[in-house]
């Protein structure tokens, strides 16, 4: 398998990263190295296996359904790049 | 005495008997964090103000007579752990400016037992990297040569127990990153069991492998501070419901009987000879203390490189897809509309090999691929724990090497990726079954460079891993030895 620059540009498109022409043509050789190397795994039989996602069998925690956290907005809104009336901003996005 | 050969336990002696303050002791940290750091770039932040005030508690705490076991002694954080009105970094452009709201629970906890934070150290960018060289602060060098890498991630708090900056530092393992810097600066570094610290305002990387440990220069230091760092934690879904240990308890037991597991496969072609002697002279240390050994093999280790470079990506794409601009961090100053600036603000923000993992992470996620990629490298996952479980039928502790080397000189794998990542070769197992491992010093190359030993123990068998080790440490003096220059 080896990615195209076709295919760095649209994996850094799904992943929200500008990249240029010359990134793109130097991320695909690192990148495709770094597939060869995870092609060693592709070769094993793993029919019957169950995946594993995480290394305590663990079930989720559930609590009570109510507020516990106090409101610190203030204090979060603080470190935003842009806020105004405990709103971040962004750029219009509905014209 | 020098405070900076005390122990950790000497230091809270000290502090408990009015021989030394809390507020003395920092100082003094401090002058030397002073000195030393230009050289070694082990601190991204100091703000010896708040250290200060923080030392004047813990010594009101004293005089109260309401101190713990290690009430006064500083300790250095990584700065992957927020902390309450500090920087917190993460190594990245992408958080140059952010200033922690909250505290870690690991960073409350040491705080609760007034342990006074001595600044934040420095970090591969978001814990990726196994050299210290991907910090948007600049790469942190190796007290014992400083043309060469501390190790990576917590290559600043292992270069800055090293170099006694701090008694003892907080860092995170997600595929190596408290034991091969432990192992590259010559201190004692634990990983301890999955979900057996709580990963509360940790910066996630990959959240199913992450975890904080205590990096000190001996396994009695790290054995309490362990103490402090676990405990349940509500706040982190992953965090396990265990009573509470002391994980000092079984420091002094015998090792008359103990059962050494030496797995085939890490001492295998691409082990540095020198770092293969100075195991197998451990070994037979520990031999001579009652132990016996026991050839066991991890068949499937070979693929934990290819797996987790699967799986730490995807976790990580999926984790720093919260680094957007809209709510902290650097925002691109010029933008056309949101996604441009989503796009813009990642691109600046992130370093090269951040992006690498993010674009690994969201190709193997992606439509068509995930099957193929991450599925598989999870059911792979399953068969290098079932290996380990296996082993631990055969013997109590698994003991190898750390590293293949020993610390590489700057600049000398930052242009191959793939040679970087063999480096983890040895610790990414125990990340992927979730399993305890610590490093310790075993010896010296012939460039007087440390070597690291690698212990991984069974779930919940830090007690024991701290007991082998400081036995060993008992015998040994590696682990006491300093940078020269530095003393």
């Amino acid at each position: 398998m080896s990615l195209s620059q076709d295919d760095v540009k649209r994996i850094a498109r799904l992943a929200r990263i500008e990249i240029d022409d010359a990134q793109a043509q130097a991320t695909q050789t690192q990148l495709n190295t770094i597939f060869d190397l995870i092609a060693a795994m592709q070769a094993v039989d793993t029919s019957g296996i169950e995946p594993m996602a995480h290394a305590q069998e663990v079930s989720q925690r559930l609590r009570e359904d109510r507020v516990t956290e106090t409101d610190r907005h203030a204090a979060f809104q603080a470190i935003a790049p842009a806020v105004e009336n405990g709103l971040y901003l962004v750029p219009r996005v509905i014209e | 005495m020098n405070p900076f050969d005390a122990s950790v336990s000497a230091l809270a002696a000290q502090l408990a008997t009015k021989q030394v303050s809390s507020r003395e002791l920092a100082q003094a940290y401090l002058d030397r964090i002073a000195a030393l750091n230009p050289a070694i770039n082990a601190f991204i932040t100091v703000d010896p103000a708040k250290t200060l005030a923080e030392a004047a508690a813990a010594d009101a705490l004293i005089a109260a007579r309401k101190n713990g076991p290690l009430t006064g002694v500083p300790i250095a954080h990584k700065d992957i752990f927020c902390t309450d009105g500090w920087l917190t970094t993460c190594g990245s452009k992408m958080l140059h400016n952010f200033v922690a709201p909250y505290d870690a629970t690991v960073v409350a906890r040491f705080k609760a037992a007034g342990m006074p934070s001595l600044g934040k150290t420095n970090m591969d960018e978001f814990a990726m990297g196994s050299s210290n060289e991907t910090s948007h602060f600049g790469a942190v060098k190796n007290p014992w040569d400083t043309a060469r890498v501390p190790g990576g991630s917590s290559g600043g708090a292992a270069a800055c127990v090293a170099a006694r900056m701090a008694p003892a530092a907080t860092g995170t393992d997600t595929g190596g990153s408290i034991r091969q810097p432990a192992a590259f600066a010559g201190i004692t570094g634990l990983k301890p069991t999955y979900g057996l610290v709580s990963r509360y305002g940790m910066i996630a990387f990959a959240s199913s492998l992450d975890q904080a440990g205590p990096m000190a220069p001996s396994a009695e230091d790290c054995a309490l501070l362990l103490n402090v760092m676990t405990g349940f934690d509500s706040k982190d879904s992953t965090s396990l419901e265990r009573d509470k240990e002391d994980y000092a308890r079984d420091l002094d037991q015998p090792l008359a009987g103990l059962r050494v597991g030496l797995p085939k496969e890490f001492f295998a072609e691409g082990l540095n000879s020198e770092v293969a002697a100075a195991v197998e002279a451990a070994v037979n240390e520990l031999k001579e203390l009652g132990a016996t050994t026991v050839e066991i093999s991890l068949a499937n280790s070979k693929l934990a490189i290819p797996v987790y470079y699967v799986l730490a990506p995807a976790e990580a794409s999926s984790n720093l897809s919260r680094f957007d601009g809209v709510r902290y961090g650097h925002r691109a100053p010029e933008y056309a509309d949101l996604n441009d600036m989503y796009a813009k603000t990642r691109a600046q923000g992130f370093g090269a090999e951040v992006k690498r993992r993010i674009l690994i992470g969201t190709y193997v996620l992606s439509h068509g691929y995930y099957d193929a990629y991450y599925l598989q490298a999870q059911k792979i996952r399953r068969l290098i724990a079932h290996d380990f479980a296996e082993a631990f039928k055969a013997c109590d502790v698994i003991l190898g090497p750390t590293a293949p080397g020993t610390a590489f000189k700057l600049g000398e794998k930052s242009d191959d990726p793939v040679e970087m990542y063999l480096n983890d070769l040895y610790t990414i197992p125990a990340n992927l079954a979730g399993l305890p491992g610590m490093s310790l010093p075993c010896g010296f190359d012939s460039k007087g460079l440390p070597i690291g030993l690698q212990l991984v123990g069974d779930y919940f068998s830090e007690a024991k891993m701290l007991n082998v080790a400081h036995q060993y440490q008992r015998v040994t003096d590696w682990h006491a030895r300093r940078p020269e220059g530095l003393q």
